[in-house]
């Protein structure tokens, strides 16, 4: 950038390279997340625990449902959003190597829009019965 | 590339004496480590339930066998430690609870509901009927 010679004060020089103010993104998220959790969990454990003896018919008629869908698809959400904060934490604080930091965060990223695609579909697929 | 230099490292862990809310802060992030993985398992089921009776009878023997439930049985004291571990991270940081002794309390309260609460939910589970 400029150097000894610039002309550009050293408060111009610094100015735009400060806080963003977004730092504390996934902190907040985090905490939304698990209120959104903390919310659901009754309803939800009460759909795992309709469903403990029923066949595959009845589970898919129970999770295809209106509010039982909704209720799990909001579940899915907040939960696969939670683990990829987490994860990126875990891996940031023990993963030293800048390489290898990089390609955990990269399979951090793919793991959880894996899982919540996959399972976000599952329940879509419930809920129109095809 | 700088030149790296050698400078002496802050203590790390096995530095420390084990404490209450240390030793639940490494449960906290193991239980979340375990949950990240234990999610295929309810990926599984979703889509072995939106695919049909054939893939949901394998979800229903690996729940109906010994492993299965040991697996569901810590995942739900995952889930149900994590939980009430979580909601102590709440009170701090709304500022509250950080005296030596709400802090034991917080700590031991979250301990114990954990493990009384999934004890609960697989007491309703079998009074409903049972995990196939």
């Amino acid at each position: 950038m400029s150097g000894p010679s610039s002309m550009r004060t050293p408060l111009a020089r610094v100015r735009n390279l400060g806080s963003s103010h977004s730092g504390t993104k996934d902190f907040w998220r985090q905490r939304l997340t698990a209120v959104a959790m903390t919310l659901l969990i009754v309803p939800v454990l009460v759909v795992v625990l309709m469903l403990g003896r029923s066949n595959q018919a009845g589970a898919a008629q129970t999770l295809g449902s209106l509010p039982i869908a909704i209720i799990m698809l909001l579940f899915i959400i907040a939960s696969t959003w939670h683990m990829k904060i987490g994860m990126q934490i875990v891996v940031e604080d023990y993963v030293h190597s800048e390489k290898l930091k990089l390609a955990c965060v990269i399979a951090n990223n793919f793991f959880c829009i894996a899982v919540a695609l996959s399972s976000i579909y599952a329940i879509l697929k419930l809920s129109s019965g095809v | 590339m700088t030149a790296r230099i050698e400078r002496p490292l802050s203590p790390h862990l096995q530095t420390y004496r084990v404490t209450l809310t240390m030793a639940m802060s490494i449960i906290h992030r193991a239980t979340g480590i375990a949950m990240y993985f234990g999610t295929l398992l309810v990926a599984w089921w979703l889509i072995a339930t939106a695919s049909g009776p054939g893939a949901y009878a394998y979800v229903q023997a690996f729940t109906g066998s010994i492993i299965g439930k040991l697996i569901l049985f810590g995942y739900t004291w995952s889930l149900l430690h994590h939980l009430v571990s979580g909601i102590r991270y709440f009170f701090w940081d709304l500022g509250y609870g950080f005296k030596p002794n709400e802090r034991e309390a917080l700590t031991w309260g979250a301990a114990i509901a954990g493990i009384s609460l999934t004890v609960l939910v697989w007491i309703i589970a079998y009074a409903v009927g049972g995990p196939r």
